[in-house]
């Protein structure tokens, strides 16, 4: 069985993956990666299942040894990292000798980087999945985030394409568009403070985290008070707390919340999203339903894209 | 019942009945995600009922907004369509210690309310709670229908830990706190059994719509109860109602 050792967690590593479905009604958060694309795309490389478990390393200053030899590959933030002193590229799969070093640098640009193996990381499946919860304290590596000297096991199977490399999202920042749907309480705003949210540039402030990104920037002027009877809180929800400053909550958020929620970022934006970083600035793009579909439907298809040529590279 | 849709992104709706807590939007919401839960629609993988709303989480991949909007309307439109056999409701009795270490906020209570601690107790066994929410934490049910001689005011510096178990009142509702965590609710009394354990399916004992009834024991009873919890040899009393 493969095995890694932590030698360096940097900031925040968890173990995640697509996260923790259908146990929002019982007050769990879904967790999972926030970037799922990148997440999806490592996996791939890797030939893993694209749910299959990788590390989610905020910001960069990781290092591991791989204490068996693995196939594994990097895709997210932009980082400088070498395997035993020699650069290796991100969005490709690259093999690692029993022994060897990969080291992290912090990211250049970006947030989140994640680390895939073949096989994927073997931890319990808790509730349908191996996603860390670090509020519940369950699931990923006994529930925690990952700390030096931490062994992970990795599951048989996936696999190592030589060559294998895939086109990654480019990493946004300065000011960044994030395209959203209006709603679910839109109506409690008035129109001047809805072309306040979207025409305003918003800055990432350094109080966010895997439960959400605290903006702040110009406040959207309600129409009815913005407490509202708690109700249930969709992935990528803008909500406005009194103070006016918007939070867009993520994977960790809470299931159910009072706070009026003004648009919702759509999904095919959160990789971009996960990537932003404290200081960067956001610019909402309204949107609608059918556009938020096609930009989603793309992305599918360039991941399924990507599998079926790896596939194929691997019957010549 | 009257209802709108709400839109939370491409991958999200909320189905409205109330913007206030009224009972009738709580009833058809614990309804309808009954329903939507026996229908197992594929693509539909999160369903939260709340006091007045319902809020669906999908994969527009695997079925669109539309034919998801046909399915809430045949849901709401034929409530007892889907038979709930299975879905029945059920009635928790869950032991409390009540007061001392357990409850340290019980003389409080009767102070404020002018009541012997005893009777606070009394007035809080006295009802049958319906869960109309689970939230915030894993495992937090919102109970309603309190003696709102015995409401009070949540505490303006919120404890920084709660231990796990611990039943509380906050305002007009009561609930319990499955998990050690931070909290401002008033705290009466303790019970040993665990409401949530992440290893057993479903993980959380109850469900929005199910019932709990209280009933106190002592601190002897508390701790027998606590070793055959650890011990795996503890159920806690269920019936269907």
């Amino acid at each position: 069985m493969g095995r890694i050792q932590i030698e360096s967690p940097g900031p925040l590593t968890t173990v995640q993956d697509l996260g923790r479905i259908g146990y929002m009604d019982s007050g769990f958060p879904q967790s999972g990666a926030v970037d799922w694309y990148a997440a999806s795309l490592a996996n791939i490389l890797c030939k893993n299942e694209e749910n299959s478990a990788v590390l989610e390393i905020t910001l960069g200053g990781f290092s591991c040894r791989f204490l068996s030899s693995l196939a594994f590959a990097l895709c997210g933030a932009h980082v400088q990292a070498a395997l035993d002193g020699v650069p290796v590229p991100a969005g490709r799969c690259v093999l690692a000798d029993a022994g060897s070093v990969l080291q992290i640098g912090m990211a250049d640009a970006g947030c989140r980087i994640y680390l895939a193996v073949s096989g994927g990381f073997d931890v319990p499946l808790i509730m349908g999945s191996r996603s860390t919860d670090l509020r519940c304290g369950i699931g990923g590596f006994a529930g925690r985030s990952l700390r030096r000297g931490d062994v992970l096991s990795v599951f048989p199977g996936g696999g190592f394409t030589r060559d294998a490399f895939a086109t990654q999202e480019k990493i946004l920042c300065g000011e960044v568009p994030i395209r959203a749907i209006p709603g679910p309480q839109d109506d409690y705003f008035t129109r001047a403070g809805l072309r306040t949210f979207f025409s305003g540039v918003y800055t990432v402030t350094p109080a966010s985290d895997r439960m959400g990104m605290k903006l702040s920037g110009p406040a959207p002027a309600a129409a009815l008070e913005t407490d509202i009877v708690s109700d249930g809180i969709a992935l990528g929800s803008v909500q406005i707390p009194a103070g006016g400053q918007p939070i867009i909550l993520l994977a960790d958020r809470q299931t159910v919340g009072g706070y009026a929620k003004i648009a919702t970022v759509i999904k095919g934006d959160l990789p971009r999203l996960a990537q932003l970083r404290p200081g960067d600035r956001i610019r909402f793009i309204k949107t609608n339903r059918k556009s938020a579909l096609a930009v989603l439907q793309e992305m599918q298809n360039t991941l399924a894209d990507i599998k079926r040529q790896l596939q194929k590279r691997d019957q010549v | 019942m009257r209802y709108k849709i709400l839109t939370c992104g491409e991958g999200a709706v909320t189905v409205e009945f109330s913007r206030k807590i009224n009972s009738r939007a709580g009833a058809a919401a614990i309804s309808l995600a009954g329903q939507l839960r026996q229908q197992n629609a594929a693509g539909i993988c999160e369903i939260i009922p709340t006091y007045r709303s319902v809020t669906l989480c999908y994969d527009p991949l695997k079925i669109s907004y539309k034919e998801l909007k046909r399915l809430i309307a045949s849901c709401v439109r034929h409530p007892r369509a889907a038979a709930q056999d299975e879905e029945s409701v059920r009635r928790f009795y869950i032991p409390v210690c009540y007061g001392g270490p357990f409850g340290p906020d019980l003389e409080y209570l009767a102070q404020r309310s002018g009541l012997d601690p005893r009777e606070v107790v009394r007035r809080h066994i006295s009802r049958e709670y319906p869960i109309n929410m689970i939230g915030f934490l894993p495992g937090f049910p919102y109970l309603s229908g309190m003696d709102a001689s015995i409401a009070a005011p949540r505490l303006e510096n919120p404890r920084e830990k709660i231990p796990a178990g611990s039943v509380g009142i906050g305002g007009n509702q009561t609930g319990i706190y499955p998990i050690a965590s931070p909290g401002g609710w008033r705290l009466i009394g303790r019970t040993p059994v665990r409401l949530y354990d992440p290893h057993r399916d479903p993980p959380v004992l109850y469900r929005a719509g199910d019932r709990i009834r209280f009933y106190p024991v002592s601190e002897q009873e508390y701790r027998e109860i606590e070793a055959a919890v650890s011990a795996g040899t503890y159920a806690v009393r269920t019936e269907a109602v």
